[in-house]
């Protein structure tokens, strides 16, 4: 039960909604889960509700893992691998 | 012949008046209707006559004939309506046979109480859709239902028309290493009558497709490229034409994911909505099944065409005794593109 | 579409398989399951399979809210449409779900009976206050990303006073799933769990530590797109190698260690835990669901209609316990492909399109059938 997409919101609205833009399509969804939200965020949403803002810099962060490259061969990646939380 | 126009239509009121019994019952009512709406739109000289059939100059060749129903709702949607939907679909049908698609018939079946405004309206698209296309209705019939018994209008068109001599198209042609095209993006149609169902808006609305296909047909067979199968993918979709195919044919196809056209807010919709533009219907594209040494003349051929611009080779045929229609993804994995059960419907998960 | 299209991409994805294919030397392989149904549905849209060495299996979970739905659950709703009148409103995803006397709610719906899908809680709501001398009982399914809109409605309609309106409430827990799993006596060997997504972002990653902890498998919380699920994949291969158990989040840009907390709240005021709850597949499963709680009560569509759950039996030849455990795998249903298709299900699993069958029908089945 997990489909949601990541809009951006264009407008806010009356009563607490947002109108939302993903690729060029807008649909009017509901604020009420989340605080704080401004024009030019991005939102996860699911069923007609921002369920949490998408943070844009760690956005950027992931796909920057995507792209590396994993060096087997190298003893200090393998032993302190990123990502790791403290333990 | 204006004269008697303007005696008929005196007795519609097209601004406030809606469909009677009476106009359904054979009497002077239906006369009315017959005369001030449908043979004033369709204009030609067959209706003028009168009669209850249309007598047609000979054949010069093999006959092709098509027959197609139409229950969209909405009625009326962005990029076209039930009207120029149906003159569309089934001079579509005919050409996908090879034949240059020659007269329609036009029957309507009208529920009680639906506005005469929206029925010239409708009315009216589909006389310029069949004047556009130089197909003209040149027969037709009206039955009214009570209120509450039909969905304002259904309309059926048939569409006659002659077979290239020399032409055989069928969809159990397909070879195993037959180039498989696609005239343009997909989802169009069906994205732009869920996004009005659905009340979704969008900074460039989705128009429907919907288009006369025939001239691209013909220009496809002027080429001189020999055409296995030509298929306009409607209900159901580019999956399930292509699987079709692929079952009365007794192979299996690779497409490619990424060679498969669809335009940005179809995707967003789609997206939005849980729903995949493979499935989504189409009402002004085919896909075209030739031999491999032949597909490139014919994608130039088809890009040339205002109606095909973005097409492109979006896969192959191959042996398959399960006949899958399997795509490569745009991640470079492998799935099958499968016959849906039924109707798509959204998904939330 | 941005934070959509990039996560889609086919040289990135080239870029973690490589990883992947360099690190999982393990002799013993890796068998990871993904919990969440949009997980399973991703991996087999995208034909993820392929890229991924022999060596790391993918088990699917019982994160599919569908799927895990008892028959019984499913013929209360039908049972409120069809004899008491109400109007119904679904999401689309249980349209199709057969119960019993070979009726689902779209069948209902043919038959007369006042089916109506929504997109929203907030639609149920506006057809509620649009029909004031009807009963309109909402049909409140899924994990705990799907709670938060539910409670959001129930709030409303008590403030506003929409007193025809209430919730048929089938709300399940994740983490107890997850228990449910690990402690189960015939214990399929899991070496680390992909977390699920959107879930994550209302209940943060906090919840998946005692997992970590107390039975020892690495969780990683992917993001929705395909590109997550492979960076989580490559996460928890590295842990395995590592010998480590921990939580980690490779959805950093919707997950935080806490959650959602607004949501959280407003999901603790409305609602308190079940005792116990039947699961399709794991059976029954305490404290892993939720009702409205007694302030609420008036909005509760099982108290206000008196329809009682009775408890269905799964068809004898339905393998869908073993393979919503993991322990089974779609192709290895004896019913599966032939009594059992998505068109004329007969289990869960292949009733939602996330169900394990069901992706694995529509997408993987070319893979047996090449052998």
């Amino acid at each position: 039960m997990c489909l949601a997409i990541p809009a951006r919101v264009d407008e806010l609205t009356g009563a607490g909604n947002a109108l939302v833009n993903l690729g060029g399509m807008r649909k009017e969804i509901s604020l009420a889960l989340v605080e704080d939200v401004a024009v030019g965020d991005y939102v996860i949403v699911h069923v007609g509700y921002a369920l949490q803002k998408l943070d844009q810099e760690e956005a950027e962060r992931t796909l920057a893992m995507f792209a590396q490259m994993s060096e087997i061969d190298d003893l200090s990646a393998m032993n302190d691998p990123p990502n790791t939380p403290a333990s | 012949m204006s004269g008697n126009k303007q005696d008929h239509m005196r007795g519609l009121d097209l601004k406030r008046g809606r469909v009677e019994m009476s106009h359904g019952a054979g009497g002077r009512a239906m006369a009315q209707l017959i005369a001030g709406m449908f043979t004033a739109a369709f204009d030609n000289s067959y209706l003028a006559t009168g009669n209850d059939g249309a007598l047609l100059p000979r054949a010069d060749g093999r006959l092709v004939m098509s027959c197609d129903s139409h229950v969209v709702s909405p009625l009326f949607f962005a990029g076209g309506d039930i009207g120029c939907l149906s003159v569309h679909g089934t001079i579509n049908d005919v050409a996908m046979m090879g034949a240059k698609p020659l007269y329609l018939s036009a029957s309507f079946i009208l529920e009680e109480g639906f506005p005469l405004a929206d029925l010239k309206r409708i009315v009216e698209s589909m006389a310029g859709a069949a004047r556009a296309a130089g197909v003209p209705i040149v027969t037709g019939d009206t039955k009214v239902v009570e209120q509450g018994k039909g969905d304002g209008v259904f309309i059926t068109t048939t569409g006659v028309g002659v077979a290239r001599d020399g032409v055989s198209l069928s969809g159990d042609l397909a070879r195993p290493g037959d180039a498989i095209l696609l005239s343009g993006p997909i989802g169009d149609h069906g994205m732009a009558v869920l996004s009005q169902r659905e009340n979704l808006t969008f900074d460039a609305p989705i128009m429907s497709d919907t288009a006369a296909l025939h001239g691209l047909v013909e220009t496809m067979l002027d080429s001189g490229v020999k055409l296995r199968v030509l298929r306009d993918p409607t209900r159901g979709g580019l999956a399930a034409t292509l699987n079709e195919v692929a079952t009365q044919s007794g192979v299996g196809m690779m497409l490619q994911e990424s060679a498969i056209p669809v335009n940005r807010p179809v995707e967003a919709a789609c997206e939005f909505l849980g729903l995949d533009p493979l499935y989504v219907a189409n009402e002004g594209k085919l896909i075209a099944i030739c031999e491999p040494r032949d597909a490139q003349r014919l994608l130039y051929v088809m890009r040339a065409h205002p109606l095909a611009r973005d097409a492109a080779v979006i896969g192959e045929v191959r042996e398959d005794a399960h006949g899958f229609v399997q795509m490569v993804t745009r991640l470079g994995g492998r799935r099958i593109v499968d016959w849906l059960a039924g109707e798509q419907l959204p998904r939330i998960c | 579409m941005k934070y959509v299209d990039e996560f889609r991409d086919g040289s990135l994805a080239r870029n973690i398989a490589a990883n992947i294919a360099r690190e999982a030397t393990a002799a013993t392989g890796y068998r990871l399951m993904e919990f969440c149904g949009g997980h399973t549905h991703a991996i087999s849209r995208y034909g993820i399979a392929d890229l991924l060495p022999p060596s790391v299996r993918m088990v699917h979970g019982p994160g599919c809210p569908v799927c895990v739905l008892p028959i019984g659950r499913v013929d209360q709703a039908v049972c409120l449409a069809r004899e008491h009148g109400v109007i119904l409103c679904t999401y689309a995803d249980t349209m199709r779900v057969p119960c019993s006397d070979n009726l689902t709610l779209m069948r209902a719906k043919a038959d007369g009976a006042d089916v109506r899908m929504v997109y929203s809680t907030q639609d149920a709501l506006k057809i509620a206050r649009d029909n004031p001398g009807r009963q309109v009982v909402f049909f409140a399914i899924g994990f705990e990303t799907t709670t938060p809109p539910t409670a959001v409605a129930v709030k409303q309609a008590g403030s506003e006073g929409v007193n025809n309106f209430s919730i048929l409430c089938n709300h399940v827990l994740t983490p107890s799933a997850m228990h449910a799993i690990l402690a189960a006596e015939a214990g399929v060997a899991l070496d680390g769990f992909v977390g699920p997504a959107h879930v994550s972002t209302v209940i943060g990653s906090e919840p998946y530590e005692p997992f970590a902890d107390d039975y020892g498998k690495p969780v990683v919380i992917a993001g929705f797109e395909p590109l997550d699920v492979m960076q989580a994949i490559l996460m928890l291969v590295r842990q395995i190698n590592d010998g480590r158990a921990q939580v980690e989040n490779e959805f950093t840009r919707a997950v935080t260690r806490e959650g959602n907390s607004k949501a959280q709240a407003l999901v603790a005021e409305c609602f308190t835990l079940r005792d116990s709850f039947e699961w399709r597949g794991l059976g029954t499963v305490p404290h892993s669901a939720l009702k409205l709680r007694s302030e609420f009560a008036e909005f509760d569509a099982e108290l206000r209609f008196g329809v009682d759950y009775v408890a269905v039996p799964d068809h004898k030849a339905c393998e869908c316990a073993a393979i919503l455990r993991g322990e089974k795998l779609p192709q290895e249903c004896r019913i599966f492909g032939t009594a059992c298709t998505p068109a004329t299900p007969v289990g869960s699993c292949m009733v939602s399109s996330e169900g394990a069958c069901a992706a694995h029908y529509s997408y993987g089945r070319f893979r047996e059938a090449a052998g």
